[in-house]
């Protein structure tokens, strides 16, 4: 029987096998940042340990970084204390730093792969649940905690228990304005937030083949919000191409020999997955949450359930919670639904890519006076990328807030956070019960939702925009039934 | 770290799902750089709320947590684990929890003992008509006890073997793992040279 993509990448890393015991597994690339690796690092000290492998280690800082006055001291003293903890580690231990002001700092999952150093076929980890992003390029990457750092650190393995497969089949193509962020909150809702457990999943079908490198890091970032332990996409050539020529990619005869290899990264014929589902692209629409987890979400153009909706008890009571805080009533309609807050950025939507289209969309629109809007790149470079298209004046003139690179309002560790009650339209991964900030209320939605909500100061797609001013018809629509 | 054979506490009963690692402790408490001194943070947004289990003084010694579906979901973050160890509690019961915080927990020394959902039903209807009984997690025989006579409540957990074996003996994976360093270091010579390395020599 033949094998699956994810078999194949993890038999290529066992180090050791034996019955009874989880594989070692070899790790290609660990990831470090500044709030789950003090304690690793202390406890390589206490032990009298090094780091193996410094040379396949990188360390930035994004978790609680400041988006504003990043060029001077961290105000906060204890957020300092992290950072600077992470700056002594990296010295003693010989690790490579992307500090606040390098222009390689960023979000730990937008900068892998921007420095070209997530490729196909590897194992990554970091400390932080939202390394499956790495996937998308055919790695089988995964969020481990502190004390897996400090065992990567110290040995470059980890001992691991082989997960079993499964594929998710997204058969047809998303309708023009539905994208990748939509998908994967769709999937969500489908599986609930515990579907995926126990399984390293394989994304495929035509509407995954479709999407861009970007909005395959969409999908895969996401996997761990529906309990997956990786998501991973066969590599093609829209993986290679997006490698090619960056920094730390193979070049001449190395990368020959790599495409060679990656080519061969793909799920035989005849090999079996243990579970599968299969979706149907053509029929998405733009999807945005109403709960408080991340498979607590409807159609745009659908309305707040009803705890009485729900099957299950454990689901209708975890709906009356969430409405609970939310502030929402049943039945309201979702498009009806006034926001506070618009966040753009973070490691599911921080991207280039992601700051285009939603310029693309507040082009000649202005930000709703009751709403704020905050656009934070994923890294530097995205946001020297974006200065030099212009993105930056784009969003200024809208009256939106352009920050410095970081995570932000994904998780409020910096000051960027929500007050008690604010809502907020995000398009970040977790909507949990005080994410962004104590009391705070989030909706995920996609880039394209997320820019019209901010114009319209309810949640809402371009669809719902008049036309800006000199532009010819509406920017990119959806049917504004969704 | 300490070896883990059984261990019986007060028992609290957390009637919910989907408890996610933000609710276990908050960002907001993850900026220390020790592995200490995160009980403040635990369950933070819920301990105003004078209602809440761990304010009732009945629960508040507990030190087995009993939760429903998917506990510790979200992210990675160990210091979930650490808060729950702070504050006291040895094992936590549920139906099902997030594959990192189960990791994590057997890694930190927490017992993750997963159970059957009727379990956890008689346990939290135990719990809430007796605040302050007891409940027994042992890893030697898997199972958890609770209450006594005719409505006593004895059940099997599920722990993987390895996780159990190393709880019990109380070891330290990373010792393990370099006990097969030479695996390691060969494995490393069959390693492509063109996987891309992040520091450059010369
Ligand atoms: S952007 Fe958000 S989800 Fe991504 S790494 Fe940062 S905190 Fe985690």
């Amino acid at each position: 029987m033949g094998k699956t993509l994810a078999e194949k990448v993890w038999d290529e890393h066992v180090v050791r096998s034996t019955p009874g015991e989880p594989d070692l597994l070899y790790i290609d690339l660990h990831l470090i940042h500044e709030v789950t690796s003090p304690q690793a690092f202390d406890g390589l000290r206490l032990a009298g340990r090094a780091v193996r492998r410094p040379d396949l280690t990188i360390a930035t800082e994004d978790h609680n970084v400041p988006t504003l006055d990043w060029d001077k001291p961290i105000a906060d003293p204890v957020s300092r204390t992290q950072v600077e903890t992470l700056r002594r580690n990296a010295e003693e231990f010989g690790v490579r730093l992307h500090p606040l002001g390098d222009a390689d700092q960023g979000i730990v999952h937008v900068v892998g792969p921007q420095l070209g150093l997530t490729q196909p076929g590897m194992t990554i980890v970091c400390g932080d649940s939202h390394t499956s992003t790495h996937g998308a390029f055919g790695a089988i990457a995964f969020g481990i905690g502190t004390s897996e750092v400090e065992h990567v650190l110290a040995t470059q393995t980890l001992p691991q228990a082989k997960p079993r497969t499964m594929a998710v089949t997204v058969n047809g193509s998303l309708p023009a304005g539905v994208t990748a962020k939509d998908l994967v909150l769709t999937l969500i809702a489908h599986t609930g937030t515990g579907g995926g457990q126990g399984y390293i999943v394989e994304y495929r079908g035509q509407a995954i083949e479709e999407l861009s490198m970007e909005g395959r890091m969409t999908v895969c970032n996401m996997s761990i919000e529906w309990g997956a332990k990786a998501g991973l996409i066969a590599p093609d050539q829209t993986t290679f191409d997006y490698i090619e020529g960056r920094p730390e990619a193979p070049t001449g005869a190395d990368w020959d020999a790599a495409v060679e290899h990656w080519k061969s990264l793909r799920t035989d014929d005849d090999a079996e997955f243990d579970a599968e589902i299969v979706l149907d692209a053509s029929t998405m629409t733009p999807f945005v949450t109403w709960g408080t987890n991340p498979g607590q979400g409807v159609p745009l153009g659908g309305r707040v359930p009803s705890p009485e909706d729900f099957e299950d008890a454990s689901d209708r009571v975890a709906a009356e919670k969430a409405l609970q805080y939310m502030g929402l009533q049943a039945g309201t309609p979702m498009r009806e639904i006034d926001v506070d807050t618009v966040f753009i950025g973070s490691c599911t939507n921080g991207r280039i890519e992601d700051l285009r289209t939603a310029a693309e969309v507040i082009k000649g629109h202005t930000v709703d006076p009751g709403t704020r809007l905050l656009v934070v790149p994923g890294s530097v470079r995205v946001r020297l990328q974006a200065e030099e298209e212009g993105l930056d004046l784009v969003f200024k003139e809208a009256g939106a807030e352009w920050r410095g690179a970081g995570c932000s309002m994904c998780l409020g560790m910096n000051p960027d956070t929500l007050s008690p009650g604010e809502r907020s339209a995000s398009t970040s991964n977790r909507n949990f019960e005080g994410r962004q900030g104590k009391g705070g209320r989030t909706h995920l939605v996609s880039v394209p939702v997320a820019a019209a909500t901010a114009v319209r100061g309810r949640l809402s797609s371009p669809a719902d925009l008049a036309p800006a001013a000199g532009a010819p018809g509406a920017p990119l629509t959806n049917a504004g039934s969704n | 770290m300490e070896k883990f054979s059984a261990h019986t506490g007060v028992g609290v009963p957390l009637r919910r799902s989907n408890v996610d690692t933000d609710q276990i402790i908050p960002a907001e408490y993850l900026k220390r750089v020790t592995r200490t001194g995160f009980e403040d943070g635990l369950f933070a947004a819920w301990r105003n709320d004078p209602s809440f289990v761990l304010n009732n003084p009945a629960y508040a010694a507990g030190s087995v947590l009993v939760a429903g579906p998917d506990f510790g979901t979200g992210s990675s973050r160990e210091h979930a684990v650490w808060a729950l160890q702070n504050y006291g509690f040895k094992a936590v019961i549920s139906p099902r929890f997030g594959d990192i915080f189960r990791g994590n927990s057997g890694k930190a020394g927490l017992l993750a003992a997963q159970v059957d959902e009727k379990v956890v039903q008689q346990l939290w209807d135990l719990l809430e008509e007796q605040p302050g009984a007891t409940v027994t997690v042992d890893l030697e025989s898997r199972t958890v006890r609770a209450g006594e006579g005719p409505d006593a409540i004895e059940d099997s957990f599920d722990i993987d073997d390895y996780t159990r074996w190393r709880l019990l003996e109380g070891l330290d994976d990373i010792g393990i793992t370099l006990g097969h360093e030479p695996d390691i270091a060969a494995y490393e010579k069959t390693r492509p040279t063109w996987k891309p390395v992040t520091i450059h020599a010369g």
